[in-house]
């Protein structure tokens, strides 16, 4: 065992290693600089923006005219705004309906997807389609199918001899509700169920087989296995959906551009009109950032629901 | 409990017919092991038995009852699949449970079940735990519980072994022995391990390509192979086969195997002179020549000591021997040996058929 006398004259005889060298082969500096790339890009297109959002909701700022500092000014003008409670209201109405449903759906596609059947992989290619297709594309396509002379669903109905005249869609405020929801369920279920797809392929086939003879019946083997080994897949998918339908803007905006009388404005597409239709980038700004606390809520209940489950933890020894 | 009777029953897999017509009876409380390399069958047929699979062809009786067209849930049977197949986020309990619960079974009837089958594995203290804090003797362990929770009339194992480490292997394979004559339970097992199935079984099944090729008790396919699959199957290390011509030429024969090398042959194959036979010898039952003592002369290529015994490998007219000594010896790698055959275990095969003459 070395002395104490012996270590320090060690330490004297050692080459001094300078601080370029450090730099290139030391650990920590190289795991550094690995990250700087990753780094100054968030740093870029994420934390940039959103600094400047939440800075321009407490300023005054119109395009073409530097703000000033005017605190929660725009806040406090918002919560007296009808018309940004009401978009709040329909992105509530807007996010769980559509989320609700999409999940369902999706759930109940994926299911059917995962059995045995002819032409799987054409199927399965198929239900990526909505998905696939460029929104704003999908959704003329969506205001041509609810236009009031011209749509199909009316033609097939008036044809069927169940209505007399057509729907007016988009012109009736909870008609143009219930279709603009209609729309993104349309859009988003591929997600859902690709997602939910690919989770349920995970599930071993010996567990089926386990409890096809411990006499379950289909709807026991999706309560007692597949729905609780799908629960983690489950939080990822539809917090990303909630995420997604939250801040949704194309689809509504290429349709009916908040209309009839503001009736399926949504945060998003409003913050859009104020501050960029109407100038008032402050305005705006403040509604985008109003986003952000139910946001976050929705990443918090993710983030509980992606905890790993007790039954997910477990020794290493395998 | 109940007997097992499989009426030549064949399946296929759309128009490739993977199992060729197979019959097996198996008796009331009988542990029978379907054994065969992969690809034969063997699991395709449990599957059969359990229901997880359609019967293409044939009859499949559990007790007096047809259950081809019955399903799973109603045979009666309890499987112990070779991946465990516990349901991950149910606990110990409820795992062996889980079946009981589906039946709608009284709470404590439940529960009494659950702790005595529990209490014979020696699963009590787990029964709180999740399947991934167990060790994987221990989920195999749960895997029979959930089995023997049922008190099914078959129990149904599928390489129930195979996932587990070589001591844990043997320790296991002791227990289900023990428990099967504890509970007497009609047992059909699946393996490709022969050890596993001479050492367990009461009947063995061996299967190859879809067909049955012997059924028989572990002896009995190892001292009357009925031909040079069951031969080369049954026993490890695996019997030494050389193909060859007998010759009688009088008095005791031997076989001509090419090279100017033969081996010994006792009496009685007079008949067969002439006939070109595969020679069949197992490594155990190859000795140390005594001087004058018909043998055969090789070339020792590797010496594996294990300590109760020593592999010897040498070479004899261009293939490998394999024989076996308790006793050891100071053999070295290159030097030559004459091994001599027990004459009455030496098998003989039609070269052809490979049928045992």
């Amino acid at each position: 065992m070395a002395t104490d006398a012996e270590r320090v004259r060690a330490q004297e005889t050692a080459a001094p290693i300078d601080l370029w060298t450090r730099l290139k082969y030391d650990r920590n500096w190289l795991g550094l600089w690995f990250m700087l790339p990753a780094a100054a890009f968030l740093l870029l297109f994420l934390t940039y923006p959103l600094g400047l959002g939440i800075w321009l909701s407490v300023t005054d700022t119109r395009i073409g005219r530097d703000g000033v500092f005017i605190g929660l000014e725009n806040f406090e003008w918002l919560n007296q705004d009808p018309v940004f409670w009401l978009s709040v209201f329909n992105t509530f109405l807007y996010t769980i309906v559509a989320s609700i449903l999409k999940f369902a759906l999706g759930l109940y596609l994926a299911v059917l997807l995962n059995n045995h059947m002819p032409w799987k992989a054409i199927i399965r290619a198929i239900v990526l389609l909505p998905f696939i297709v460029p929104t704003v594309l999908s959704a003329i396509a969506f205001w041509w199918i609810y236009d009031t002379q011209f749509s199909i669903i009316s033609w097939t109905l008036t044809e069927l001899g169940l209505i007399s005249e057509n729907i007016n869609f988009l012109g009736e405020p909870n008609n143009a509700r219930a279709s603009v929801i209609a729309a993104n369920i349309w859009r988003g279920i591929p997600f859902v169920a690709i997602t939910l797809l690919a989770g349920l392929q995970t599930i071993p086939q010996s567990l089926y087989e386990a409890a096809t003879i411990d006499g379950a019946s289909r709807w026991q083997m999706f309560r007692h296995v597949t729905y609780p080994m799908l629960t983690p897949i489950i939080a990822v998918v539809m917090t990303f959906s909630v995420l997604f339908t939250f801040t949704d803007f194309q689809l509504i905006y290429a349709m009916t551009r908040g209309g009839p009388a503001n009736a399926t404005h949504l945060m998003a597409t409003l913050s859009y009109q104020r501050a960029i239709m109407g100038g008032n980038l402050g305005e705006g700004a403040a509604i985008s950032t109003a986003m952000i606390p139910f946001l976050l809520a929705a990443i918090l209940f993710s983030w509980f629901g992606l905890q790993r489950r007790k039954w997910q933890q477990g020794e290493s020894d395998d | 409990m109940a007997e097992v009777r499989i009426r030549d029953v064949r399946k296929s897999f759309g128009h490739v017919e993977v199992i060729h017509g197979v019959s097996v009876d198996i008796a009331d409380g009988e542990f029978v092991v379907l054994v065969g390399p992969s690809g034969c069958g063997k699991s395709t047929l449990l599957r059969m038995i359990a229901g997880l699979e359609r019967i293409s062809d044939g009859q499949i009786l559990i007790g007096d009852r047809v259950v081809n067209q019955v399903p799973p849930k109603e045979r009666d049977v309890a499987m112990v699949f070779q991946n465990y197949a516990l349901y991950p986020h149910m606990k110990v309990y409820d795992n062996m449970a889980f079946s009981l619960k589906l039946r709608g079974a009284d709470v404590g009837d439940l529960d009494a079940r659950v702790r005595r089958a529990a209490d014979i594995l020696g699963l009590t203290a787990l029964l709180d735990r999740f399947p991934r804090q167990l060790s994987g003797g221990q989920r195999q362990r749960v895997a029979m519980g959930r089995a023997i929770v049922r008190d099914p009339q078959v129990f149904l194992f599928d390489e129930p072994l195979s996932n587990l480490d070589a001591k844990l292997r043997v320790q296991m394979r002791t227990e289900i022995k023990e428990l099967h004559q504890r509970l007497t339970t009609t047992s059909v097992y699946v393996t490709h391990d022969q050890i596993e199935a001479m050492t367990m079984a009461d009947r063995i099944v061996v299967m190859h390509d879809g067909i049955v090729e012997q059924i028989g008790e572990p002896l009995e396919l190892y001292d009357n192979p009925r031909n040079t699959f069951v031969a080369g199957f049954i026993g490890s290390p695996a019997m030494n086969f050389v193909r060859g011509t007998v010759r009688a030429n009088g008095g005791p024969g031997r076989l001509e195997a090419g090279e100017g090398v033969s081996f010994p042959l006792g009496d009685g194959w007079s008949a067969h002179d002439g006939r070109p036979v595969v020679y069949g010898i197992r490594p155990e039952h190859l000795v140390m020549a005594e001087p004058g003592q018909p043998a055969v002369d090789g070339e020792i290529a590797v010496v594996e000591p294990t300590g109760a015994e020593t592999l010897l490998v040498s070479r004899i007219a261009g293939a490998e021997f394999q024989a076996v000594f308790r006793e050891r010896h100071a053999f070295r790698p290159g030097e030559r040996v004459a091994l001599a055959p027990l004459l009455d275990k030496v098998h003989l095969f039609d070269a052809e058929t490979g049928q045992h003459l």
